[in-house]
């Protein structure tokens, strides 16, 4: 039998309470969101519950909104897949934007360390526990976190590029207005 | 043997011809040796190493330049040629290979992204490969067609042709390597 959506719904706000929220059917895929502080014991009931066997990790990735209230400035997303009914869902994480920190996902499922370990690189989210929480894509010594808005898409070193070519205009660029 | 007559032999260089002797200057006997004998080491990332692939193949040969052995190790290369995208990650990597390859050495930058970072205007891309190491020819193109290599090839062979055998001790040249922090 098929795991239906509104079980997987009940069973987490019977156990999580106010701590989860915001369902929400996207395409085939429920979304919800989960509180930061109970984040690894909701991945954790979902991994190990007898009904809900979500038992593979597919992806964390983070997302930043700067426009967003302070409180909810970034987002931690992870997709969970229960192989055994093939059911899919989406959980986000809003972070705070000062102190952005989550607990890792690397005691419940390994595969977990190469992806929290790039949202660092990228975001400057910190996975509490992680066991080596460094940069893995981007090269050491870079000191932003590119994906951050705030930071340029753009090398500060680049000398011959036209940005009218690029589509467009950088941060520190005079424009002209005619 | 062959009795083809259509064997290609390099010009004679300026000098003094006369019966069983021929003159001329040291610099234009050694750049003609180098020149006609450049080994390349090929660095490709991308697709620009593509276009090499078919460059050094039987159809465009750059063996006809006196470049065919691949020279897959820098200690015993003579021409880097920088084929694709270059990460601000490799470019450390690209440095080093630079560093092991024995003097004399020239550069060729293959393609849009090895000269200027290309359509990679993004941080994590290294806006060309002068911003570490020094290059001797750009060669244009996002990839530009076998032709083009060569083309490229042939104007650093002019380039060796005509370089004193005293550069790479002189003050310009340490000042060159100095600016890139190689010593």
């Amino acid at each position: 039998m098929a795991l239906e959506t509104s079980v997987i719904e009940e069973k987490l706000t019977g156990k999580f309470g106010s701590h989860v929220g915001g369902f929400i059917q996207i395409k085939d895929i429920l979304s919800f969101e989960i509180a930061e502080s109970v984040s690894n014991d909701i991945i954790r009931f979902l991994k190990e519950d007898s009904v809900l066997r979500f038992n593979f990790l597919t992806d964390v990735c983070g997302v930043h909104y700067p426009d967003n209230e302070k409180e909810r400035q970034f987002a931690v997303v992870y997709h969970m897949h229960n192989w055994m009914d093939n059911v899919r869902i989406r959980i986000k994480c809003f972070l705070d934007g000062d102190n952005p920190e989550i607990d890792t996902a690397t005691n419940l499922f390994l595969g977990a360390n190469w992806q929290e370990r790039e949202t660092y690189d990228f975001y400057g989210i910190i996975f509490k526990g992680h066991p080596q929480l460094k940069r893995i894509l981007n090269m050491d010594e870079m000191v932003s976190f590119p994906m951050r808005k705030e930071f340029p898409m753009e090398d500060g070193g680049r000398t011959d590029k036209d940005d009218r070519f690029f589509g467009r205009v950088t941060d520190n660029a005079t424009v002209n207005k005619e | 043997m062959s009795n083809s007559s259509d064997i290609k032999l390099v010009d004679t260089p300026d000098g003094y011809e006369g019966q069983g002797f021929f003159a001329t200057k040291l610099d234009t006997v050694v750049g003609l040796a180098r020149a006609n004998s450049l080994w390349p080491l090929p660095f490709a990332t991308s697709c620009c190493g593509i276009e090499f692939m078919a460059t050094m193949a039987s159809h465009y040969d750059v063996a006809r330049f006196g470049s065919e052995r691949m020279s897959f190790s820098p200690r015993q290369a003579d021409m880097l040629l920088v084929m694709g995208t270059i990460a601000k990650k490799m470019a450390p990597i690209l440095r080093q290979v630079y560093e092991q390859m024995s003097e004399p050495r020239w550069v060729i930058a293959v393609g849009a992204c090895a000269s200027s970072g290309g359509i990679f205007d993004t941080y994590s891309v290294l806006q060309g490969i002068d911003k570490v190491i020094p290059v001797d020819v750009y060669v244009p193109g996002c990839p530009p067609r076998p032709e083009q290599i060569l083309d490229g090839v042939m104007k650093l062979q002019d380039i060796v042709k005509s370089e004193s055998v005293r550069r790479r001790s002189s003050p310009e040249y340490q000042e060159l390597l100095a600016s890139y922090n190689i010593s």
